[in-house]
């Protein structure tokens, strides 16, 4: 897969996205290899997930808080993120309070209605990688990042606000 | 203190926007961005696409313009719409008929002047709205235009609240008296000072018109200075997160604060703020004083209280007393007046200017007003600062221009919404139901006997024209597809009216007006606001009360009663009214 975005380069993907079956059943997990699983799947099967040799993460839908997960995010290598619509803002701030409230220092990943138009924006709240929608130009959507320079406020990737860098010279 | 002037560092802000949303723009003509995906982009930059054209929303923040500014507006209103731009009543300006491709150059011929459209639409932190008389007033508790600036930069490309549930507005009151409607905004903020003088704010949360309108409930009684930007993130967090996304019409922070109920709401906003209290967010002096000092300060002369020619020309000169009794409000500086140049002449629809008109305003307060002006919230133009021995060469010249109506918080000073002319979520249309009334009411005198009264039209449930706070409200409804008005009286936006400003009394709150009965055809209309008026004249004490202060009196029964007849009447209206409802 060419579509990932990861520290600002279009990457390879490791990793495999699982999803519940149409009537909400527990999907198989793959022996071997990195899979994100559905919250759902985690909570029924955390230990063993969590001792297969493929690395294992969660994703989250919108509707999912980061108060589904605070008690395991020492053992999560990557939390996903998903955004079913363009519209959907919850997500950001799952990821800033992951970030800044809980101190999560693993991979978040943006995934669902991922699109050029979102990323900064994404970016500022936490997510460090971005698994674009298929209609997506990587190369373009990396232009994203370097379109609005300033921003005012603090964020996870600037944690003082415009006002307190222009005081101490620091912007 | 009123124009803030941008730094370095705000100009790339907006210039950079430009960009991006050039590059928007250039893939959805490419066909690289769905129209359903380019639309909610576009908006977040005010770009509506309408009945007949796309209609830009350019942002007024806080409704403050340079005389250079308002040339700029004039200049885009004759190079790329109709030489016209309509003002709204949340201190913007519209434009209906720009063409889709050529937005991007408009908003780089914005950036020139300092201005752009930047969240003037979508889910999102719209443009701040503050009292139209802040910096003047007497009435004056606490510079909001300060605090609106900061409240800007801080909600400009906010990366967490870009995509809230739904739109979000914010309104700022320093005065005394609320001129900013803050009780029907998504937040309202009341700068207040406190026993020992330092400065807060009132936060009311969760006010709206629309669909359900309510009175917005006090949150937090003070919230000191350096906690404003903590706090409004814990709201609007508690927002994001928990406001409803299943229903377009739940998904105000109104119903999040109804269904959540205010005390509950209040301990989840409390919660989250005791997270963010005292963090970097947390205003610095420094930093206040540093918006402040970006702002432009009149220098005023110092005058006498009093001008001779003026005191001589109000007693003689019954027309220009009558334009002064309603268009010229007092000033804080002695020798001072602020003027409001009405948009409501007969025959105009409400907030309508053309680009001669901008021109020859920016011209008006350049000689007049230290080149600055406002606009209200009631879709007027105001020039803030004139001097009073100025104030007859500044009549004879609105005159000229047809900005002389001495109509200012009289029956038509209309707010009026572009309504179903123009817009394509209107029921109905609206601007001929104001232009009706206004050429029903043409008589000046009688006009200045009914006295205050605001007349508010939408023409949907929106409210864009804020019918519910009107002491008369008109709402256009849509019934087997024919447009049919809805009347209410006894809404009242929360301010008292111009005239002496009297510090420590009460002004009466925001209230939300009722619906009278069965709605009427188009062409009934000025007959029963007629009905309505006359009913009042015959009942008030004395020409001191007001149309609403009548109605908070004695009740809409009366009122009903003057429009539909008596329940066993055979009043050919009524009669109508039962066989359509």
């Amino acid at each position: 897969m060419a579509n990932l975005i990861q520290n600002r380069r279009v990457e390879t993907d490791s990793w495999q996205r699982l999803e519940l079956g149409a009537d909400g059943a527990l999907p198989p997990v793959p022996a071997d290899g990195d899979v994100i699983v559905p919250l759902a799947l985690w909570k029924a099967r955390r230990d063993a997930l969590a001792a297969r040799s493929g690395k294992t993460g969660v994703w989250l839908n919108s509707n999912e808080g980061p108060e589904t997960i605070v008690g395991d995010l020492a053992r999560l290598p990557l939390v996903a993120i998903n955004f079913p619509t363009i519209a959907d803002g919850r997500g950001l701030s799952t990821a800033r309070l992951l970030r800044e409230r809980h101190g999560y220092t693993g991979e978040i990943r943006a995934i669902g209605t991922v699109i050029k138009d979102l990323l900064l924006g994404m970016h500022r709240c936490g997510f460090d990688s971005f698994l674009l929608r298929d209609d997506q130009e990587p190369e373009d959507a990396l232009r994203a990042f370097d379109e609005l320079a300033d921003a005012y406020q603090a964020s996870v990737i600037e944690k003082q606000p415009l006002f307190r860098r222009r005081l101490t010279g620091a912007s | 203190m009123s124009l803030y002037i941008y730094d370095e560092i705000d100009q790339r802000v907006v210039d950079q926007r430009v960009a991006q949303y050039r590059d928007q723009t250039q893939r959805f003509l490419a066909g690289k961005l769905s129209e359903e995906e380019f639309r909610p982009l576009r908006l977040r930059n005010g770009l509506y696409v309408q009945r007949y054209a796309p209609m830009l929303r350019v942002a007024i923040p806080y409704g403050i313009l340079s005389s250079k500014q308002l040339r700029k507006l004039a200049h885009i209103a004759r190079k790329y719409d109709r030489d016209y731009g309509h003002f709204s009543t949340r201190q913007n300006i519209q434009y209906n008929w720009p063409k889709l491709e050529e937005v991007p150059d408009i908003l780089a011929e914005l950036a020139t002047v300092q201005m752009h459209a930047i969240q003037t639409s979508g889910n999102c932190i719209r443009n701040i709205t503050a009292d139209h008389f802040g910096g003047v007033a007497r009435d004056e508790i606490v510079d909001s235009f300060v605090w609106c600036e900061i409240i800007r930069q801080w909600s400009t490309f906010h990366p967490e609240f870009n995509w809230l549930p739904r739109k979000f507005k914010i309104a700022v009151n320093g005065a005394s008296v609320d001129r900013a409607a803050t009780h029907v905004h998504d937040i309202g903020l009341h700068a207040v000072r406190d026993d020992k003088g330092e400065i807060g704010f009132r936060v009311v949360i969760g006010g709206g018109l629309g669909r359900t309108p309510i009175v917005g409930p006090v949150v937090r009684e003070f919230l000191p200075w350096q906690h404003l930007l903590t706090y409004l993130e814990a709201a609007l967090r508690v927002y994001n997160r928990h406001g409803r996304r299943d229903n377009i019409y739940k998904a105000r922070i109104k119903i999040l604060v109804k269904e959540t109920g205010l005390e509950k709401f209040r301990a989840e906003v409390e919660t989250e703020w005791a997270q963010l209290k005292d963090g970097p967010n947390t205003l610095v002096a420094e930093e206040v004083r540093r918006v402040e000092a970006r702002f432009t300060r009149p220098a005023y002369a110092a005058l006498p209280e009093n001008d001779q020619a003026l005191t001589e020309r109000l007693a003689t000169d019954t027309a220009f007393r009558n334009w002064h009794q309603r268009n010229v409000f007092p000033h804080k500086v002695p020798g001072y007046a602020a003027v409001t140049l009405s948009l409501k002449k007969n025959g105009i629809p409400p907030g309508d200017a053309t680009s001669a008109q901008m021109d020859a305003v920016a011209d008006l307060a350049d000689r007049f007003s230290f080149g600055e002006l406002r606009v209200s919230h009631e879709q007027n133009l105001i020039l803030a600062d004139v001097r009073k021995s100025d104030l007859s060469a500044v009549w004879e010249e609105a005159k000229q221009l047809g900005l002389a109506t001495p109509n200012i918080g009289l029956l038509t000073n209309i707010i009026c919404c572009p309504g179903g002319d123009f817009c394509s979520l209107a029921n109905a249309k609206s601007i001929p139901v104001a232009l009706a009334i206004q050429e029903r009411f043409d008589n000046l005198d009688y006009l200045h006997d009914i006295g205050e009264l605001d007349l508010n039209i939408s023409g949907c449930i929106n409210a864009c024209g804020h019918h519910h706070v009107g002491h008369i409200g008109i709402l256009g409804v849509d019934k087997n597809s024919e447009e049919w008005y809805q009347i209410q009286v006894g809404g009242n936006q929360g301010e008292t009216r111009k005239g002496e400003i009297r510090p420590g009394v009460a002004y009466p709150g925001a209230a939300l007006g009722k619906v009278l009965g069965p709605s009427f055809a188009r062409a009934e209309v000025p007959d029963v606001i007629e009905d309505l008026i006359n009913c009042y004249l015959e009942r008030r004490d004395s020409d001191a009360e007001r149309f609403i202060d009548v109605v908070h009196r004695i009740g809409i029964e009366p009122f009903k009663e003057a429009v539909y007849g008596k329940p066993d009447s055979k009043s050919p209206r009524r009669n109508r009214q039962l066989a359509t409802a």
